[in-house]
């Protein structure tokens, strides 16, 4: 037995550790734990809700709108403001967008290095990367020319010297399958992505006027003004700009990203069957009709693997556990909680830093546990496609049957490491095809002057009810998102966000059962437990978070306001 | 050409042409408010320098600084310059994790100690012993003190790193502190605030200071001059709308469409020093008062807490024609602002009109710092650290 700690997980969102216990070559054993708090629930008490978007946007500055979307829903189903059509348009268009950027970010810059050894590519015979690159898409920049310019850029960066970021990996690793030619084009994308990331996400700056941290977002509606006939609002020009970028962030999805999936998983198929963790899925749907609140992608729950029957999601049935976690609950650490008469006692009884383990049977990490009905859930983009899929979608299950097919394995080939993979790259097409039809229905309503952005009867707190409780959901890039709000006197009373991340990377809870992260590194292969890069993709799988994981703290120790329950 | 320097045919090979380099300097040049003539000595000194070596460490952070770094324009020039620099540490972009990370950490920092450039993204908690943040199961107050300690200058990015930031926010839950309080002494700080700091202004720090050798002149909160040395409203495009009294009053109205001023939605221009409105974000594409939302003040220490609540407007700003002047007093929101405002001077307010009267205000501000100068309601003392 051979224990493993690997702290920092590195190309990830926060500070997260792994201990995982090796034996006979395989994963038996596996502790998540975050490393970071920073209370920002607390920070929130006694503020004016309509502050609180900007304060919880700074959760993440990966996914940087996501905790703005959760709070202003969160305060808006409070006090009973409706955003009017066009600000749903714009949130739509947003939170698209950040997802299609973050997830092509995810795979070329954080979870590449996991399957792609950049040192292989060295001795890669540009023509074959040519040929390669031609056979699995008609992308341009194909040619032996281009990718012998990227041989000799990666060339000169390594006869220099200085390896920077790419020092001391895990180069030459047995587990490394790709082809020298394969490694080359893999090179060459993750460096055109970062052009390409850099470029789409200015469709955050027109609509938000930065990114990261976007800053049009308000309780009630958008910030950004619309207005065929004005320069300082949204035109007829912005959403030709808009569009552009938008054809652009498709074009390359389609053309690169999606075929380079494909090729690389059809050399990596046997992490189809490592990885597949709790089995269970959670997912509160997202991108609201402009006039309904139907969504484009459903929520649901499905347990057990079971996609043949998708429950309804029933918000009450989410608690937390603090029983592994550096909190206590006033009625005893062995029961959950729901979010919105959750109670943060933070009481840290870890080693003392520096230290080299974690006491895994005690509290050893900073985030809760969530539980959907007492089971642990699996949030993200494979638990949104397995609930579309499994409620009809027509294009999600178009694209899952093709890209099952073209990998010619079945649908069980989804519950693994491999199939998060898969079905981030499903979604991200799905996304980058859907969002001109939401930049049409904005253009049309801009049109025929309908200008309205934002429900003006509800921004006084004098228009607010005493005391109101409200909830926010969001499908975050990383996965199902909920705020809780409790206002009294226009100032919240309560605050609390159970996060992607949190249901993924939780500990275990009362009951002993492993969250997430934990479940799917049980049975991953190690090949060299000094060098455990096999962890690492079953871990960067879930594109992990962990900034997002913060809870309320109350140092003093004072009892928490109680939130009634509507 | 046949003469050209080995790092000229270097870009070459990295795809990019002597005119775009020069370009890329020339637009260095004027974000550091040089004159034209510095654009070529930026370029030489680029081409001399071997690549220094840069460590980027993530504390109590969003990573939002590191994204914004990702945005950082002029793409393929932009690339060069990180080429520039060796990144041998950066928990977010880096290869290597675990053991292999924390090894080239120790590895790097003792082959160039007192030669490297640190940034340091996130605040530093000191309560708990410092366990509100561990990285590779050593607290961050650690880990600044022994990095930071051995570095040639450290740039603490973001408004979190350089003073506290959302962390500290009231009530300061974990105790959290930027750079300058919680490891006193680092030799050449810089703090360049705003959340994020705007990637622009790290690209032109880092180019002044390989051009120069030395670090920029920084103001009262040290932050460099050349991007901070003016408010966002004497920049501002709207600034001509506040100067005749045209206000948004609605989110929406015609007004709001037209692009009038954001002052009375709560706008915290007048006090908050950046170039927002001259570098704009993201490759110039726009920035948060040209879509039509004030400015939240990011770049100011402690602006979580002084600037809010976000939507109510600042009282007592020279020029601002509503009779708001004399509600100073007991304003605790405003009151805050009027510290930054002060501790800045009124410098950039003296090039406006109504001089005599602005001084008269100036007073009457002093007075309230003085005597009301308290954090906001909703914050209480901070408490951590315990």
């Amino acid at each position: 037995m051979t224990n493993i700690v690997v702290d920092p997980v590195t190309r990830i969102e926060g500070h997260l550790r792994i201990e995982a216990e090796v034996d006979g070559g395989m994963v038996k054993n596996a502790w998540s734990s975050s490393t970071m708090f920073r209370g920002v629930e607390l920070i929130l008490k006694g503020r004016d809700p309509r502050d609180a978007w900007a304060f919880t946007q700074r959760i993440c500055g990966v996914c940087t709108t996501v905790h703005a979307i959760a709070s202003i829903r969160a305060v808006e189903n409070a006090i009973g403001a409706v955003p009017p059509p066009n600000a749903k348009l714009l949130r739509n268009l947003i939170i698209a967008s950040q997802c299609v950027q973050d997830h092509v970010i995810h795979f070329y810059h954080l979870h590449a290095l996991d399957w792609v050894d950049i040192v292989s590519a060295l001795s890669a015979d540009p023509a074959k990367t040519s040929a390669l690159a031609e056979s699995i898409s008609d992308w341009p920049l194909s040619s032996a020319k281009y990718f012998s310019g990227v041989k000799n850029r990666l060339k000169a960066f390594v006869d220099q010297g200085q390896l920077g970021p790419f020092a001391n990996a895990y180069w030459g690793h047995p587990a490394y399958k790709l082809p020298p030619e394969a490694n080359l084009l893999a090179v060459a994308h993750y460096l055109e992505a970062l052009d390409w990331q850099r470029e789409i996400i200015r469709i955050h700056a027109i609509l938000g006027g930065k990114n990261p941290h976007l800053q049009s977002f308000l309780v009630g509606g958008m910030a950004t003004p619309i207005d065929p006939d004005r320069q300082a609002s949204l035109n007829a020009g912005t959403i030709a700009e808009i569009r552009t970028l938008m054809d652009k962030a498709r074009d390359f999805v389609k053309r690169v990203y999606i075929p380079d999936l494909l090729a690389v998983a059809s050399f990596y198929k046997e992490w189809a069957g490592y990885g597949g963790g709790v089995g269970n899925y959670l997912a509160y749907g997202e991108y609201p009709a402009q006039d309904s609140d139907q969504l484009f992608l459903p929520s649901g729950v499905i347990r057990a693997r079971n996609i043949g029957k998708i429950e309804k999601f029933d918000p009450a049935k989410i608690t937390e556990f603090v029983t592994h976690s550096w909190y206590e609950y006033d009625g005893g650490n062995d029961k959950g909680l729901h979010p919105s008469v959750g109670e943060t006692h933070p009481k840290y009884t870890g080693p003392k830093p520096p230290y080299d383990k974690l006491d895994t049977t005690a509290k050893y990490s900073w985030l809760k546990s969530p539980r959907y009905d007492g089971l642990p859930m699996e949030v993200g983009p494979l638990s949104r496609m397995l609930v579309a899929y499994g409620s009809g979608h027509e294009k999600v299950k178009e694209l899952v049957n093709a890209v099952l097919a073209k990998l010619g394995v079945g649908p069980e080939a989804l519950f693994s490491t491999l199939g998060r993979v898969a079905a981030r790259g499903i979604e991200t097409q799905v996304l980058a095809e859907k969002m001109s039809d939401w930049l049409d229905e904005l253009a049309t309503n801009m049109g025929r002057r309908e200008l309205r952005i934002h429900d003006n009867s509800k921004w006084e707190p004098s228009s607010w009810p005493a005391e109101c409780t409200g909830a926010g959901f969001h499908e975050a890039p990383r996965g199902a998102l909920g705020h809780w709000v409790h206002i009294k006197d226009g100032a919240i009373a309560n605050y609390q966000c159970v996060v992607p991340s949190t249901w993924n990377a939780g500990p275990r809870d009362a009951s002993g059962a492993p969250g997430p992260y934990e479940a799917a590194l049980v049975g991953n292969p190690v090949a060299d437990p000094e060098k455990p890069i096999e962890i690492l993709r079953t871990v960067h799988s879930f594109d992990p978070c962990l900034a997002c994981g913060v809870h309320v703290l109350d140092p003093r120790g004072n009892e928490i306001v109680k939130v009634r329950v509507q | 050409m046949a003469h050209e320097s080995s790092f000229l045919q270097e870009l070459k090979q990295r795809g990019v042409s002597r005119r775009q380099f020069m370009h890329f300097c020339s637009v260095m040049a004027a974000a550091m408010a040089l004159p034209g003539t510095a654009a070529a000595q930026i370029a030489q000194a680029l081409q001399k320098k071997q690549k220094p070596v840069l460590f980027w460490l993530e504390f109590q952070d969003c990573c939002g600084n590191t994204e914004s770094f990702l945005r950082a324009s002029s793409p393929s020039v932009a690339s060069i310059v990180l080429d520039v620099l060796s990144v041998d540490y950066h928990e977010t972009i880096m290869a290597a994790a675990g053991k292999q990370a924390e090894e080239a950490l120790a590895k790097s920092a003792a082959d160039h100690k007192g030669q490297y450039i640190v940034i340091v993204e996130g605040s530093i908690p000191t309560g708990e012993n410092g366990a509100y943040c561990t990285v590779g199961g050593k607290a961050a107050i650690d880990i600044a003190r022994e990095i930071c300690g051995g570095a040639v200058a450290t740039i603490a990015m973001g408004t979190c790193a350089a003073y506290g930031g959302l962390p500290a926010a009231a009530p300061n839950p974990t105790g959290a502190l930027g750079v300058a309080d919680a490891v006193p002494g680092v030799k050449n700080l810089i703090n360049l605030s705003a959340c994020p700091a705007n990637a622009e202004n790290l690209t032109a720090l880092i180019v002044y200071y390989l051009t120069f050798n030395q670090i920029p002149p920084l103001d009262a909160y040290g932050r460099p001059m050349f991007a901070y040395g003016v408010t966002i409203h004497d920049n501002c495009e709207r600034r001509a709308h506040f100067d005749d009294s045209q206000y948004v009053e609605k989110w929406g109205d015609e007004a709001h469409r037209a692009g009038y001023c954001l002052y009375r939605m709560g706008c915290k221009g007048p006090v908050t020093h950046q170039n927002c409105p001259v570098v704009r974000w993201n490759e110039g594409t726009n920035w948060p008062i040209g879509c039509g939302h004030p400015c939240i003040g990011c770049a100011e220490p402690d602006f979580w807490d002084k600037m809010t609540p976000f939507y109510r407007h600042l009282e007592g700003v020279p020029g601002f024609n509503v009779q708001s002047n004399l509600d100073l007093v007991g304003l605790t929101a405003a009151a805050g602002v009027t510290g930054a405002f002060l501790a800045h001077g009124a410098v950039s307010f003296v090039r406006h009109k109504k001089e005599s009267r602005e001084r008269k205000e100036t007073g009457a501000l002093e007075d309230v710092r003085e005597t009301d100068q308290k954090p906001p309601a909703a914050s209480k003392k901070v408490n951590g650290g315990e």
